[in-house]
C-alpha cells in the first residue's frame, strides 16, 4: 500500500481529537456561487470537518430529488466546471480543511482526465469522487489521481460483495465512502442491525478511513455510526434546510449536529 | 464486472456501484440465453405467435416507377403488434426477465411506443410495471399514456431536467438502484451500459435475419442499399445486423435533422458535426452536449428520435464507415409520410419516415436494376394527435374542439 495521502493523514488527526467526523456536501453555484462560499464559510465555523464540493451536471444519474435540483438549478443560473474550480481555489484558500470534489465521469472526461486532475492539484483539492466511473473504467483517471498524489475515493454499498470491497479498496486512497442504503441521495435510511452488520463488512474489507453517507440527517444518526466508522456525511439535508429556511440557517443546523 | 462491451472506443458500463451486481446477474443471463439455442427457438415463437413474424416485406410499385430509379421494398417492421419494431426487443427481455426470476419491470420512454410495448409484455406475463416518461412528452402523447394505463402499467411523468427521454431513463436509473432485487429495466434502445446495447441489437437482428431471406427470395440477390431511422439506433442495428458481412450492400442511417444544424435545432449526432464525445446515462458515444459535457437540448418532429446520445455500436460503424449516416429535415419528413400514404396506402410513423424521406432522394439516381430497402419501423396510426398535428389539418383541429365541448357540456352537467 502507498503512503498515507493528504487526505487520509488529514482525516487520521482530526480523528485524535473526535471520535466521529462531520463531511457535508454542497453543489457549487447552487444557488449561486456567492451563497456556496458562504454556506462553506458557515459550515467550517460550526464545526464540520470535511466537505465535497459538487460539480454540476445535466445527468446526475446517482442523486436524489434534492441534489438533482440543485444541479440543474446551478447550471441554470450560469455555473461552469471553470467557475467551478475558481471557486474551490478560493475556498481552499480561505478555510483550513479537506475538500473533496464529487461530480459525473463525464465532466472530467470533456474536461479531459489529466487536466482535470491537476487542476484539482492546483485548487489544493484532496479527493475525488465520481459514482459513475467504476476502475475497470477508471485507469487514466486513477493514474493521474496517484501521481497527483490526490485521493479518489470509492463507493462501497450494501450489495457489494465482500471480494469487491477489496478491488475497490485497492483503487482507493483517502477514504472510502460507504453508502447506508440502496437508491439516491436524500430519501430516508434505517439505523438498523442489518446497517451495523453491512458497516463491519465494510470495517474489514479496507484500512481506510469509512464514511458513510446517504439518509444521515440528524444527532441521532450520527450517535449512531460513532463508534463504528469514522464520518459521517450529511449531504442533501443541509441542502434541504438551505432552501427551507435559507442560506443562514445551515450553520444551526450544523451545530446541533455537532454540539 | 469485466472491462467489456467496447466497440473500438465506444460503449463500456459507467454505472453506479451500487448496480455492478446487478450487471453483472444481467450479462450472466443474457450471455446463458445466447448460448442456448432452445432460447432463439422460443423468442421467434413467441413472436410469430404473439406478434406478427415474419413480418413481410412490401415492393412499393407506384413510387418507384414515379421516381424512376432503384425498386423500393420496405420491411414491414409496422405490422408488429403495438405498431412497432420496439416489441421485438421487449418481448425479449421480457423471457429473460422471466428466466432471472424477476416480478417487476421498469422503462423509459419517449414517444410512448417504447411504454406501450413494455406495458403489453408485463401484461402478457403477469409483471408489475412502472413507465417513466418525460412530463413533456407525457403532455403530448396522451394516447399511449392512456394504453399504457389500461394495460395496468404505472406512468411516472417525471419532471426533471428537459423533461423528455434522456431525463425518463435517469429516473428510470433511480428505480432501479433502489429497487433491482426483483426488478428488471428493460432500456429501450441500443445504448446505455454494456450489456444493452449488444443485447438489444441482438434482439432486433430477426428484423436483419428475416430481410435478408426475404430479398433473396424475392429478388434473387441482396438489395444495393438499406435504409434506416437512427434515434437510439435499435430499429437500424436491427435491420443492419442481418447484413454485416455483406460488403455490397451500403447501410444508410438516417438521423434527425430537426430545422437543420446548429446546437438545439436537431438530433442528428453522427450527420452533423454538433455532438461530441462523452460519457453519460452510463456509456461513452457521440452527444449533443456543450464544452463543460452538459447535455443540450434536441428537437425533432418526431419524439421517439429526439435524444442526446446513439448506439455505441453505431458510433463505431460511423467510424469505419460501415454505415453512412444522414438527416432528413421535419419538412422532409412530413412530406415523405404523406408521399407515403397517398400512394401507396402504408403509413410510416415520423420517426421511419426520416428513412423513407433518404431513400426517396437517393432513388431516382439508382438504376432500375438496384434495389433499396427501408426499415418502416413503425406505423403513424396511432400518433395521429402528433401527425395531425405536423399536416396542419384543420378539420382534425375542429373535431378535437367539437370533442372538447361536449366533453365540458357533459362535466358541467354531472
Amino acid at each position: 500500500m502507498a503512503n498515507p495521502t493528504t487526505l487520509e493523514l488529514a482525516i487520521r488527526k482530526a480523528r485524535e481529537k473526535k471520535d466521529i467526523l462531520l463531511m457535508t456536501h454542497i453543489v457549487l453555484g447552487y444557488p449561486n456561487f456567492d451563497d456556496s462560499l458562504r454556506v462553506v464559510e458557515d459550515m467550517v465555523k460550526a464545526g464540520v470537518d470535511l466537505m465535497e464540493l459538487q460539480i454540476p451536471f445535466s445527468e446526475p444519474m446517482a442523486d436524489g430529488p434534492v441534489i438533482l435540483k440543485a444541479n440543474s438549478e446551478a447550471l441554470k443560473a450560469g455555473a461552469t466546471v471553470e467557475k467551478s474550480f475558481a471557486a474551490a481555489e478560493r475556498i481552499n484558500r480561505e478555510f483550513d480543511i479537506p475538500f473533496l470534489f464529487m461530480t459525473y465521469y463525464n465532466i472530467l472526461f470533456c474536461y479531459g482526465v489529466d487536466e482535470f486532475v491537476s487542476r484539482c492539484k492546483s485548487a489544493g483539492i484532496t479527493g475525488c469522487i465520481v459514482p459513475d466511473l467504476p476502475p475497470a473504467e477508471g485507469q487514466q483517471y486513477l493514474d493521474a489521481m496517484h501521481a497527483a498524489e490526490i485521493s479518489p475515493v470509492h463507493i462501497f454499498t450494501p450489495k457489494t460483495p465482500e471480494s469487491r470491497m477489496r478491488h475497490l479498496s485497492d483503487n482507493s486512497t483517502g477514504m472510502i465512502y460507504c453508502v447506508a442504503r440502496k437508491g439516491v441521495t436524500g430519501k430516508d435510511t434505517a439505523f438498523s442491525d442489518d446497517l451495523s452488520q453491512y458497516l463491519q463488512l465494510c470495517r474489514r474489507s479496507t484500512d481506510l478511513p469509512l464514511g458513510v453517507g446517504f439518509g444521515v440527517k440528524s444527532r441521532e444518526d450520527i450517535d449512531f455510526l460513532r463508534g463504528k466508522v469514522d464520518i459521517a456525511v450529511v449531504g442533501s439535508e443541509t441542502i434541504r434546510v438551505m432552501e427551507q429556511d435559507g442560506v443562514g440557517a445551515v450553520k444551526g443546523f450544523i451545530e446541533t449536529l455537532v454540539a | 464486472m469485466k472491462n467489456s462491451g467496447y466497440y473500438s472506443q465506444f460503449g463500456g458500463a459507467y454505472i453506479p456501484e451500487i448496480l455492478v451486481p446487478t450487471f453483472d446477474e444481467l450479462e450472466s443471463a443474457y450471455l446463458a440465453a445466447r448460448e442456448d439455442e432452445s432460447f432463439w427457438q422460443e423468442y421467434k415463437d413467441l413472436m410469430s405467435t404473439y406478434s406478427c413474424r415474419a413480418t413481410p416485406i412490401t415492393r412499393l410499385d407506384n413510387l418507384t416507377e414515379q421516381l424512376g430509379g432503384a425498386n423500393i421494398y420496405v420491411k414491414r417492421e409496422d405490422l408488429n403488434h403495438t405498431g412497432a419494431h420496439k416489441a421485438n426487443n421487449v418481448m425479449g427481455q421480457g423471457l429473460l426477465t422471466r428466466r432471472m426470476g424477476k416480478k417487476r419491470v421498469i422503462a423509459e420512454t419517449g414517444a410512448g411506443q417504447h411504454g406501450v410495448a413494455t406495458a403489453t409484455m408485463a401484461a402478457k406475463f403477469g409483471f408489475d410495471c412502472t413507465i417513466y416518461m418525460g412530463a413533456h412528452d407525457v403532455a403530448r402523447q396522451r394516447p399511449n399514456v392512456f394504453w399504457m394505463e389500461q394495460m395496468g402499467a404505472t406512468v411516472v411523468a417525471v419532471t426533471e431536467g428537459s423533461q423528455t427521454l434522456k431525463d425518463a431513463i435517469n429516473e428510470a436509473f433511480r428505480d432501479w438502484v433502489s429497487n433491482m432485487d426483483d426488478t428488471h429495466y428493460v432500456l429501450g434502445t441500443a445504448c446505455g451500459p454494456h450489456p444493452f446495447p449488444e443485447m438489444v441489437s441482438w434482439f432486433q437482428s430477426i428484423i436483419g435475419i428475416e430481410s435478408r431471406e426475404q430479398m433473396l427470395a424475392r429478388t434473387g440477390k441482396l438489395p444495393e442499399r438499406i435504409y434506416a431511422c437512427v434515434g437510439g439506433g435499435s430499429n437500424a442495428m436491427g435491420i443492419f445486423g442481418g447484413f454485416l458481412e455483406d460488403k455490397n450492400v451500403e447501410l444508410v442511417g438516417v438521423e434527425a435533422g430537426g430545422r437543420g444544424r446548429g446546437r438545439g435545432q436537431h438530433a442528428a449526432r453522427l450527420a452533423y458535426d454538433d455532438a461530441t464525445i462523452g460519457v453519460a446515462q452510463g456509456y461513452k458515444t457521440y452527444f449533443l452536449q456543450d464544452n463543460d459535457g452538459q447535455m443540450q437540448d434536441t428537437h425533432s418532429v418526431s419524439a421517439g428520435l429526439d435524444y442526446v446520445g446513439v448506439s455505441p455500436i453505431l458510433s463505431h460503424m460511423h467510424e469505419t464507415k460501415e454505415v453512412r449516416f444522414e438527416a432528413a429535415s421535419d419538412t422532409e419528413v412530413v412530406e415523405a409520410m404523406q408521399r407515403t400514404v397517398r400512394n401507396e396506402g402504408l403509413i410510416p410513423a415520423l420517426e421511419s419516415s426520416h428513412a423513407f424521406a433518404q431513400a426517396y432522394k437517393e432513388a431516382p439516381d439508382m438504376s432500375s436494376d438496384e434495389d433499396i430497402l427501408i426499415n418502416m419501423s413503425g406505423r403513424a396510426d396511432k400518433d395521429i394527435f402528433t401527425v395531425a398535428d405536423a399536416v396542419h389539418d384543420p378539420k382534425w383541429q375542429q373535431f378535437i374542439i367539437d370533442k372538447a365541448e361536449a366533453y365540458r357540456a357533459e362535466m358541467q352537467n354531472g
